[in-house]
């Protein structure tokens, strides 16, 4: 079905609530209908075959999601931090969209030849506006898909994923309860627009009819300031989020919060752990999804963060750092490099099928198998009850005398020495082995310690074949905005740092 | 007829709509208030004329399944008509969310 059918259910179940931006301030259910009808109206005006949103999250983002949506043209949200040549290459897809960009965007989108509003534009226009676009019956879908986000790999130019009306509505009907939520409970959103999990929430929470705030700029203080002063009962962040604010001096308490849940990047164990001991009243979730899957196809609820907290078994304890298991309505399969199924305990690529699965690229199409199965290109294992532990990428395996080394495992015990904050493992070329295992480390401030100690460290855990050789102290690690490692960037540095080129 | 998920199905008789969930193989009589529903219609009636044994009210935002037909239908527009399928009334569905995420 058409996400706008999720949007006039919201405004015929609760027209009056709240649903985007402050209590004072925000927008109802049935204004956000309103709004959304007059700006699919301006764009069947334009003519335009796209959206283009090109700035921070904010108002303007719901209200273009749905005046895209009935307009049944693709939302493209991109990332406004993309370089020059990126960003042109990507807006060259897209010559008749309109487009919607901040201030120190517009330049971009004016060079494309785009018709271009600011959000303010765009919020105050759709508001003024009598023009609005009759309802085309719910039966319709168009066949233009609901939004295109470009995925950032970290080797090759970024692809358009394309996520259907009946990709996203699958994962929503699936996963939430219509008017769930009660009146004053409220979400925090801190993840940028460009983000699948952003894409995501914005529907999730309005079908469930939770009012929805975003933090454009996140800082700890900042975050947590918005967190009292909304009410904020609901969060989603990156795991780096969470680490400043654990690690962050202020004020920690959020009475309101009852939920929060993070994904996009594994989660370091030490963070989770003092969040759980800081929160005891909060309920924790970790969601694991890709662009490709329209957001989560795996959670690790509040029960079973509490329980491996709790357990003295091995077991249930190392599920900390899993995933969870899998959501109704998603198949999942560790498969080997002959691309048969393995059991639990085996490391194999992620494979998944599901009506949420959409893995469909723009000028490719659909990456999936005979039997429908999407090759996430992450490793993982099962365990015996089906929780599920992400391994890393599969490019980012490290090769070292014909053996195969995840970064992900050296790093997880890394981060396990209280010294260390944050830690990046690459292969970089070796003569002899093909690979050599390096890393870079930051600190904790006020904690130093010598790179041998940090290197016995990992060597009593691990194999020596597994312990970096070389150890380099760095202030930060290169991570894009939702947290996720740039690894060659990493290789880039320690090689640049060696050579002194 | 026969269902397909996705399908949006309207009340001749009252203002009910509901979308396919879940789709029965087989055949299936969907009705709402007696009258069967229509594939891709839209909505026509104010529930006057339905048989008082036939009101039940469809609810907004709820789902109603009958797993012996292998059937869910997630009501879109509320109504005054009872949902049937087979001539038997649909329950609805116990609500299991999971925890909120993204």
């Amino acid at each position: 079905m058409n996400i706008t059918m999720l949007l006039d259910m919201a405004a015929d179940g609760f027209g009056e609530r709240v649903v985007v931006g402050t209590r004072e301030q925000g927008i109802t259910a049935r204004e956000l209908q309103r709004l959304s009808a007059s700006g699919a109206a301006e764009i069947r005006k334009a003519g335009a075959d796209a959206l283009v949103y090109l700035a921070v999250n904010g108002p303007a983002f719901p209200v273009a999601m749905f005046a895209a949506a009935r307009a049944g043209v693709p939302l493209v949200p991109v990332n406004y931090r993309l370089g020059r040549e990126q960003l042109d290459a990507l807006l060259a897809n897209h010559p008749h969209a309109l487009g919607i960009a901040g201030a120190d965007q517009a330049e971009a989108l004016e060079r494309a030849g785009l018709t271009v509003y600011s959000p303010q534009e765009w919020l105050r226009g759709t508001a003024a506006s009598t023009e609005t676009e009759p309802d085309f019956g719910d039966a319709e879908e168009p066949t233009p898909p609901a939004v295109i986000i470009y995925t950032s790999g970290t080797t090759s130019a970024p692809k358009g994923v394309l996520l259907r009306h009946e990709n996203l509505s699958s994962y929503v009907l699936g996963s939430v309860e219509f008017s769930s939520a009660e009146d004053n409970e409220a979400a925090l959103v801190s993840v940028p627009p460009y983000h699948i999990a952003a894409v995501a929430n914005v529907i999730t929470n309005l079908y469930a009819g939770r009012r929805t705030v975003v933090l454009e700029q996140f800082t700890p203080g900042q975050w947590l300031d918005t967190a009292r002063r909304e009410g904020i009962t609901n969060a989603l962040v990156v795991p780096t989020m969470l680490s400043r604010v654990v690690e962050s001096d202020a004020d920690k308490t959020v009475p309101t919060l009852r939920a929060l849940a993070y994904g996009g990047a594994p989660m370091p164990a030490r963070v989770i752990e003092r969040a759980l001991q800081m929160w005891p009243e909060v309920g924790f979730v970790n969601a694991y999804g890709l662009t490709e899957t329209s957001s989560t196809i795996a959670v690790l609820g509040p029960q079973d963060h509490r329980a491996a907290l709790e357990s003295d078994d091995e077991a249930v304890r190392a599920r900390l750092g899993s995933v969870g298991q899998v959501v109704p309505g998603i198949e999942l399969e560790i498969r080997d490099a002959g691309d048969q199924s393995v059991g639990p305990g085996v490391m194999g690529r992620i494979c998944v099928r599901g009506d949420q699965v959409s893995a469909e690229y723009a000028g490719i199409g659909r990456m999936v198998d005979e039997r429908g199965f999407f090759d996430t290109r992450d490793k993982g294992f099962l365990d015996d009850e089906g929780f599920l532990f992400v391994g890393g990428r599969i490019d980012d395996t490290i090769i070292r005398g014909a053996e195969n080394i995840a970064p992900a495992e050296i790093e997880g015990v890394m981060l396990r020495h209280p010294a260390v904050l944050d830690v990046a493992v690459v292969g970089m070329p070796d003569q002899e082995w093909g690979q050599r295992i390096e890393a870079a480390v930051v600190l904790r401030p006020g904690l130093p310690v010598d790179p041998a100690e940090l290197r016995d460290f990992v060597r009593s855990a691990l194999r020596s074949s597994r312990t970096p050789e070389r150890i380099e102290y760095w202030d930060e690690l290169p991570r894009t905005e939702t947290g996720k490692l740039v690894r060659r960037h990493v290789v880039d540095r320690l090689t640049k740092q060696a050579t002194g080129v | 007829m026969i269902l397909k998920v996705g399908q949006s199905l309207a009340s001749p008789v009252d203002t009910t709509t509901v979308i396919v969930v879940r789709a029965p193989k087989a055949e299936v009589s969907l009705t709402c208030g007696g009258v069967e529903m229509v594939v891709g219609g839209k909505p026509g009636g104010d529930g006057s004329s339905i048989d008082p044994a036939r009101i039940g009210g469809a609810q907004l935002g709820k789902r109603y399944v009958d797993d012996g037909a292998g059937l869910e239908v997630l009501c879109t527009k509320p109504g005054q008509g009872l949902l049937e399928v087979n001539g038997t009334a649909l329950p609805i569905k116990a609500a299991k969310p999971l925890p909120s995420s993204d």
